[in-house]
């Protein structure tokens, strides 16, 4: 049997859980949320991306009620939610700063909640025993917030806001405050949740990384504006714009004209010394058009001969080396003055290292390797 | 220990004495046997015996104790519902003047609050008594109590409030569940200054008090004027201690805790 893949974003028959219908919101004259729309469905991992100020924490606070919304509108599972207080919605909210009270034990603090829906004795204690089994935090339910640590604090925070159950769950910038180690544990560890629990997840940050990691798409935002919304793979693989792609991660952008040169593909003429770059594209061109072509640096080598089977090949010396451990940096800089970074695993001891700095070398790309970006 | 210079001694002994000379003279002469203020006539305890007998200060004290416990609580409550709403409400219209005018009786001189209470009070046909004395000085007690509050909430964490209401309070529950438990120690401090204003008070005091019910600052302070007597020597010893032990036993309790949270705190991130 097939594994259906998770996609409900490719089934038009699929219902939204949240729908975001040319949200506009603005502080005085100040734009912060400008014509947004968006789909975010039941099960999903949705991150939000971008860089600070972008307005990510703003459309978080319009979901859990605490912004009006200046335009447009707002549905959970079908219900326009501009008029229902945030005690009223079935969302729940991770807070940036945890948000605990510092006067109640970690129990008292998941239980609070559950306390505000009358529940019984005996419910209460299940549920906040569950939470605390989920989070690792048997240990720790006497205890009051200033009495663990950062790492302990911020599980007690997903504990509460998910012991409600609610249909929502939103985390802002929730893994801030922790150092990489516990970063990555609790990203794989908010993903196991996610999946055991089946709510909805809205996460906010401003680390591509972890927005790749845990997410089943990825919304890169720039001033209140969508730029994308994809897949983690796609955003990566296929930025529809510049600032997508060198928003996630590294990538080096050549700028030229372009010209068609068969069957979906392209000439990018650049730099007038250097021979035209190839590139495989979808999207079209007319000749002459201003183009980008933006390549990862993984998928750049770089080799003392040029090598036969290379579409594009240009040659440069090398400026500078970046050591990462598991892969290296070289930082190439052609005749032009322009630099291409080209990376490679670091599979020998650094003493072993094939190049050095000053060392003629040649940068080889393949004619599907690069995206033919119009802005 | 560092050594203290001859000079740091000097100003030292000076300040103290400065400051607490009229006191320690106060407190001996409350022991003096002779009726006579100025002329010691040995150790005895015979006044603070006297005072007890007499009528007329024992229900001055009471009359003081219960003004101040009702002001101050009266105050507490007005004074923190005005700061809420001044450091909550953002802007609205007249929120410059309303900040203003609540703050305005901190610097009105105590004689004109006094004396506008009176005029309010014969105006509404209201007999002086203890209800305005109580009502008198939680007109004026309230301010410091919002003053005190209002800095407390300033630094106030407003995500606790807007977790309380993620999680289904309602605005008044937010407030009353998680609020006010924390801002509790400025709200108890602000009832402490208020419960003092009141028991020192004698300028606001006299214009709302009757022939009814007199405060003990009153009642001392027309004692006076006809002499110093022992007795009132003995009054202010036994005022002057309950003071003393209140403060060291507050700072005492506050230092405690501090240490005890640090050092939890520090446990904590051993344990992390
Ligand atoms: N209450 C507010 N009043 C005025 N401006 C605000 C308010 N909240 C946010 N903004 C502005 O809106 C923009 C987006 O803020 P925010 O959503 O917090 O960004 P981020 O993406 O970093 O979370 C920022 O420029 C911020 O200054
Ligand atoms: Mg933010």
């Amino acid at each position: 049997m097939a594994e259906t893949v998770f996609a409900p974003w490719d089934d038009p028959a699929e219902k939204p859980l949240i729908r975001f219908r040319n949200v506009t919101k603005q502080f005085g004259s100040f734009t912060a949320i400008d014509d947004l729309t968006l789909d975010i469905f039941e099960r999903e991992f949705f991150a939000l991306l971008g860089p600070s100020g972008c307005g990510k924490t703003t459309m978080m606070r319009m979901l859990a009620g605490f912004e009006t919304i200046s335009g447009g509108t707002i549905e959970l599972a079908g219900q326009d939610i501009a008029a229902v207080p945030p005690n009223k919605r079935a969302v729940n909210m991770m807070f940036q700063s945890y948000a605990l009270f510092p006067h109640l034990s970690v129990y008292d603090n998941i239980a609070f909640g559950l306390r505000r829906d009358r529940k019984s004795r005996g419910e209460i204690d299940a549920r906040v025993a569950e939470m605390l089994k989920l989070t690792r935090l048997e240990k720790f339910a006497r205890r009051k917030p200033h009495q663990i640590s950062g790492g302990q604090r911020q599980r007690v925070a997903l504990a509460r806001s998910l012991a409600k159950a609610p249909k929502l769950l939103l985390l802002d910038e929730p893994l801030g405050a922790l150092d990489a180690k516990l970063r990555q544990a609790t990203q794989f560890e908010l993903m196991d949740i996610q999946e055991k629990t089946g709510t909805t997840f809205v996460i906010v940050t401003h680390d591509q990384e972890e927005a790749m990691t845990v997410a089943s798409r990825v919304a890169v935002m720039d001033e209140g504006r969508l730029m994308q919304v994809a897949t983690p793979e796609r955003i990566y693989e296929a930025p529809e714009s510049v600032y997508v792609a060198d928003f996630i991660g590294d990538v080096n952008i050549l700028t030229g004209t372009a010209q068609a040169s068969g069957e979906a593909q392209f000439r990018v003429i650049w730099d007038g010394e250097q021979t035209p770059l190839v590139a495989a594209s979808s999207r079209e061109f007319h000749d002459g058009q201003a183009c980008h072509l933006a390549v990862r640096p993984e998928k750049v080598s770089i080799s003392a001969e040029r090598p036969e089977a290379a579409e594009n090949a240009v040659q440069g010396k090398v400026l500078d080396i970046a050591y990462l451990g598991n892969l290296s940096t070289y930082h190439v800089e052609l005749p032009g003055g322009q630099i291409i970074k080209a990376q490679t695993a670091n599979t020998r001891r650094i003493s072993r290292r094939s190049f050095t700095w000053e060392d003629p070398v040649w940068v080889s790309w393949s004619a599907t390797a690069g995206v033919l970006l119009a802005e | 220990m560092t050594r203290l210079s001859w000079f740091n001694v000097t100003s030292l002994t000076l300040g103290f004495a400065f400051l607490y000379l009229p006191m320690v003279i106060l407190i001996i002469y409350s022991f003096n046997a002779s009726q006579l203020v100025t002329v010691w006539a040995g150790f005895s305890t015979r006044w603070y015996g006297e005072l007890l007998q007499n009528e007329a200060f024992l229900d001055a004290a009471w009359v003081t104790i219960k003004v101040a416990v009702l002001s101050s609580t009266i105050a507490t409550v007005l004074g923190t519902m005005a700061a809420y709403v001044l450091v909550r409400a953002g802007r609205f219209l007249g929120r410059t003047l309303f900040s203003g005018m609540i703050y305005a009786p901190l610097v009105m001189p105590e004689v004109i609050t006094g004396l506008s209470l009176l005029l309010l009070f014969i105006g509404i046909g209201l007999d002086r008594g203890v209800l305005t004395i109580v009502l008198a000085h939680t007109t004026f007690s309230m301010c410091y109590v919002s003053v005190v509050v209002s800095s407390r909430l300033m630094s106030f964490d407003r995500s606790l409030e807007e977790a309380a209401l993620d999680l289904g309070c309602s605005g008044f529950d937010a407030f009353r569940l998680v609020t006010l438990p924390i801002i509790a120690p400025a709200v108890i401090s602000g009832w402490l200054l208020a419960f003092t204003l009141s028991l020192d008070d004698l300028v606001i005091a006299s214009f709302a008090a009757g022939p009814s019910a007199t405060t003990l600052p009153i009642k001392i302070f027309s004692a006076v004027r006809l002499g110093v007597s022992p007795e009132i020597n003995a009054l202010s010893t036994i005022m002057i201690g309950i003071v003393t032990v209140g403060v060291i036993s507050a700072s005492l309790i506050s230092k405690h805790r501090t240490l005890r949270q640090r050092q939890e705190e520090q446990a904590a991130a051993r344990a992390a």
